[in-house]
């Protein structure tokens, strides 16, 4: 099974294809295009690879398909890389994403005098930072990794966004990025000064729980902090609205879809079981957080006037259900939290991808400047209230899955916080039904008739594009059971931290080189 | 043959700086009997080959650990080859080769960025004259006195050896800030104020040598340390001794509240000389702060621990804070400088926990900013450097090449992974905890962070910003300064991907003989 080196191949062919991409002259756009799908195309095959040699079965190693290569003795850093259910979910739906979001901004470069490759490369290179956060076994590693991801999306904000404030968005996006990064760079050195020089996370967590309590309660914030922000969770959140608002939709489905699924990975990657008892001192304050955030992230957005800003709220009340599954420590809601960041992932970024879709077609995403839509592009205005409805878990769709088992879990432990969370459902119907209704059903804006790309209605790369996440959204809908098989083995050695009984852990598959 | 008798010198030691003030003196024959015309390459291929014969000797020394001077095998304190003192001397002759390469560029703009007698009223008969020519080669040996001044600095092991190598690294670099060919008036500015303060610094630092030899009964760092725990004198002494040095040391290292020459000089210098500064006696004077607080002073470590703490914060947090309103781009790599010295600082205060890690730091910051003065030094309008940053705008659709290469080295400096700006931080920070100065590197985190704005703001300038009609030129191909971003780059990149081998070395380097 462990063969090949896939997961290296993984973080490497998007990496090399980066830079073949980036090398492609500026003329060749075309080139640059399908070397940049074929590439993400690989990475597909190679994570299906991956998915079907992983082992499901519950007292299977946490962490499989590990690497492992020495690269500063100096710092014990090691190239090392290892899988866990989690993990699988997450890489799944950064493969399955990335080629979705090149489709989608196919030729959205055409009007705008920017170099196609570079913005392909950038995405190839966005997309393997993210890939090697969520198979790093390596606490500086992966710290690696997380910074290094500002970079291409910064650029990507930045300079291939729309609206007056892209640039604006772009630092803020990255200063924010970089203040929580700094914070767990102090972390992560003083856990390596204080573990005698440790990096490698399989014996990071295998070790005896950290004696002092003061010192743990520190290194929880400062990882914590950096994943709140980059989630981002209520109160961390106020970058979120104008990167999401500012990137080109398709980044944006990567930004919201994936990149800050890596936030909440890895609290539980990171936070859970190394720093089990803070942990558990934080929860009730994150738990908090988290209802307000539910809450709070929903009225705002039903104030919303801008479509990518809408929807880049939504996600932040989202990420509070998901905080809400992790935190509430019962199995099946934080089983729930890791199926909502895939099943969020899904449905946030089609509606990302659709909000795009229409964007591009009226050259700007303000509601105002809708209205009627549905009569001249009936297929469109149809994906769009399904990619709506499933980011409001509708039942039959997956996100309702995922609601469902957060809500359920931390009804059995915690019954007011479930029911005020619940009000958040309530909210999702509202800001969304509301959103569909001002931009495609009532009066037709007349102004629409002047934009002759508002007859236009989906062609046959953008259906080509979101069929497989329709299909995923229903499939995943009615039949779940795969997800949670993989992700449930991984979840319970995480709260085994928790309940107090790490003894119980599988054993490490194929100790490490070094 | 009196007291000379039994007195053994390492001749093979002392080689590096021999080899280098030779090459100096032969440098200044080479002026005065080559004809003009062909003095510049002579003087380049001297500079450069004394340099690199000067690392050779270098690394030929390494291991060793004793005094140069000894008499009956007792070593004296004068010159003193140790581990971070032969690190240090080689990483100065590596970065002065990449600074004099830098200096020997004459493609920019013709005859180079230097004129021999700036005091030529500008424009008149004369000063033509003296512009068409490919002139100003004295440069090279002044910049020889200067490296093989600071070659000695960091080796030093008495305060009295230490005030020659000051001076001697001082004087030619007053003089190289004035000979700016353009702008002639901020380059004098610059050297007259650099001078005059610097002078300060110095008397300074005399008078702090007297007060330390009153305390301890002599200038020697191992014998003032002794003196720490043992001597009768009044601890006053000691104390105004150690503030006064600390003051020109803490000059020459560029620390708040002693930066304040710092932006005009950098500013005003030739981008060259200001490079050579910014690397180079950065290096030599924190090699000096590491040797004289480690050696001399770590005994009394009580006494100064509050107080550098203090100038490491303001330095830290002054230098991040001043770097984000700048609109120079010379300005804000001289605030720049500053943050980074405070940095630096933190691992003086960590002492001998820190030292190898404050070398790797030393020597990865010199390549990076090294590098980005090179760039700048490319960036022109016509004749002159466009160095305010909205002349800077939209320079990646111009010449992507340099903006890439700027952007590779402003996220450097902000401390990117990959980049030699995070593992030298990470190390250094890493250390500095080690040594129980979680407060310094909280400080230090936050002050990255702000200064991460700055640079960011550059990039923003040249990636997102449309470039004005008039956008400056970048002047290539320049054989010499492109070799300069080359290396400097290459260094980035390399010890942010495999620091390994660097690490080790200054890991085996890092501890100063008698501490």
């Amino acid at each position: 099974m462990n063969e090949l080196p896939l997961l290296s191949a993984l973080v490497a062919v998007p990496l090399i294809g980066a830079v073949v991409v980036a090398s492609i002259k500026r003329e060749n756009a075309d080139a640059a295009r399908w070397t940049a799908l074929a590439v993400s195309g690989v990475v597909v095959v190679i994570t299906a690879l991956v998915a079907f040699g992983f082992d499901y079965a519950a007292g299977a190693p946490w962490l499989q398909f590990t690497e492992s290569y020495t690269w500063i003795e100096a710092w014990d850093l090691q190239i090392s890389w290892g899988v866990d259910g989690i993990a699988l979910l997450m890489v799944a739906l950064t493969a399955g994403l990335t080629p979705i979001a090149m489709l989608a901004s196919w030729r959205d470069l055409d009007a705008v005098k920017r170099s196609v490759p570079a913005f392909f490369a950038l995405i190839l290179a966005l997309e393997a930072a993210m890939l090697a956060t969520f198979l790093a076994s390596n606490v500086l590693l992966f710290y690696f990794f997380f910074e290094a991801m500002l970079v291409p999306m910064y650029f990507l904000i930045g300079s291939y966004g729309t609206g007056p404030k892209k640039q604006y968005a772009a630092v803020k996006f990255f200063l924010y990025s970089l203040l929580g990064g700094l914070f767990m760079l102090v972390a992560v050195i003083a856990l390596w000064v204080n573990n005698g020089g440790v990096f490698d996370w399989q014996t990071l967590v295998e070790a005896e729980p950290m004696a002092d309590g003061t010192l743990q309660n520190w290194l929880f914030l400062g990882f914590f902090i950096a994943f709140a922000i980059k989630a981002p969770f209520f109160p961390f959140h106020t970058w979120l609205p104008d990167a999401g608002g500012a990137a080109p939709a398709a980044v944006a489905a990567l930004l919201v879809g994936v990149m800050d699924k890596i936030g909440t990975f890895a609290i539980l990657r990171y936070c859970l079981p190394m720093f089990p008892d803070a942990t558990q001192t934080f929860a009730p304050w994150i738990i908090g957080m988290s209802v307000i955030g539910v809450l709070y992230a929903a009225f705002v957005a039903i104030g919303q006037t801008d479509l990518k800003r809408l929807v880049a709220y939504t996600s932040i009340a989202h990420f509070g259900f998901i905080g809400l599954g992790i935190f509430a420590f019962t199995q099946a809601s934080a089983t729930g939290a890791v199926l909502y960041m895939f099943n969020h992932g899904l449905a946030t970024g089609l509606l990302f991808i659709v909000v795009g879709f229409l964007a591009i077609r009226r050259g700007s995403a303000q509601i105002a400047d809708y209205g009627g839509a549905a009569k001249t592009l009936p297929l469109l205005a149809g994906v769009f209230l399904f990619a709506g409805l499933a980011s409001l878990s509708l039942p039959g769709t997956a996100p309702f899955i995922s609601e469902f088992l957060v809500l359920f879990g931390a009804f059995t432990g915690n019954e007011p916080v479930a029911v005020l969370a619940t009000l958040g459902i309530i909210l999702a119907a509202a800001y969304v039904l509301w959103m569909y209704q001002r931009t495609m059903q009532g009066d037709r804006n007349p102004a629409l008739d002047d934009v002759p790309a508002m007859r236009r209605d989906l062609t046959l790369r953008e259906k080509v594009l979101v069929a497989p996440l329709v299909i995923a959204i229903l499939g995943f809908g009615f039949y779940p059971q795969p997800l949670i098989d993989a992700v449930e083995p991984a979840v319970d050695n995480t709260l085994l931290f928790i309940s107090g009984e790490p003894e119980d852990l599988p054993a490490a598959e194929g100790v490490s080189n070094e | 043959m009196n007291e000379a008798q039994g007195l053994q010198i390492d001749w093979a030691g002392l080689a590096p700086m021999i080899i280098v003030f030779a090459a100096a003196f032969g440098g200044l024959l080479v002026e005065a009997t080559v004809p003009r015309a062909r003095r510049l390459p002579v003087q380049v291929a001297l500079a450069v080959a004394a340099l690199a014969a000067a690392f050779i000797a270098v690394v030929l020394n390494s291991g060793k650990n004793a005094a140069a001077f000894a008499i009956e095998g007792t070593g004296l304190g004068s010159v003193v080859l140790d581990g971070p003192g032969l690190f240090l001397q080689g990483t100065l002759a590596i970065l002065a080769i990449v600074a004099v390469l830098l200096l020997a560029e004459r493609r920019t703009t013709r005859g180079g960025d230097f004129v021999a007698e700036a005091a030529v009223v500008a424009d008149s008969a004369a000063d033509r004259a003296q512009q068409r020519e490919d002139g100003a080669t004295e440069i090279f040996p002044l910049t020889l006195f200067a490296v093989g001044g600071m070659m000695m600095f960091v080796t030093a092991g008495d305060l009295l050896t230490m005030f020659v190598a000051l001076e001697m690294l001082s004087l030619p670099l007053y003089l190289l800030c004035g000979l700016a060919k353009r702008r002639r008036l901020i380059s004098q500015e610059a050297a007259l104020k650099y001078f005059l303060l610097g002078a300060f610094a110095s008397a300074f630092y005399v008078y702090g040598m007297a007060m330390l030899y009153g305390f301890a009964g002599t200038v020697d760092l191992a014998g003032i340390n002794r003196a720490g725990v043992s001597s009768g004198q009044p601890r006053m002494f000691l104390y105004l001794g150690v503030a006064m040095i600390a003051v020109a040391l803490l000059f020459k290292a560029a620390a708040v509240p002693f930066h304040m020459w710092t932006p005009d000089v950098y500013t005003g210098a030739p981008t060259p000389v200001t490079a050579l500064m910014a690397a180079c006696v950065k290096v030599a004077a924190f090699g000096g702060l590491l040797r004289v607080f480690n050696v001399g002073l770590a005994s009394s470590a009580w006494d100064w621990h509050l107080i550098l703490t203090i100038i490491a914060v303001a330095t830290m947090i002054g230098g991040a804070i001043f770097a984000v309103t700048q609109r120079n781009i010379k300005r804000l790599l001289a605030y720049s400088s500053i943050a980074n010295a405070g940095y630096l600082l933190v691992g003086v205060i960590a002492l001998g926990d820190a030292v190898g890690q404050t070398m790797f730091y030393l020597a990865a910051y010199g390549f990076t900013v090294i590098a980005a003065f090179a760039v700048v030094s490319l960036v022109r309008d016509g004749d002159e450097e466009a160095t305010h940053l909205a002349r800077w705008a939209g320079l990646g659709k111009k010449s992507p090449a340099t903006a890439v290469v700027f952007t590779v080295l402003m996220l450097a400096l902000a401390g990117l992974p990959f980049t030699s700006g995070f593992t030298a931080k990470f190390s250094l920070f890493a250390a500095a905890l080690q040594a129980d100065e979680l407060g310094l590197v909280i400080v230090g985190v936050v002050s990255s962070a702000i200064l991460a704005f700055p640079y960011l703001k550059v990039v923003v300038l040249l990636w997102l910003n449309e470039p004005a009609p008039d956008a400056p030129t970048v002047n290539l191909p320049s054989p010499m300064a492109g070799t300069v971003v080359a290396a400097g780059v290459a260094a980035t990149i390399l010890l942010g991907v495999a620091p390994g081998p660097l690490l080790d070395i200054v890991d085996q380097a890092s501890v100063f003989l008698n501490t």
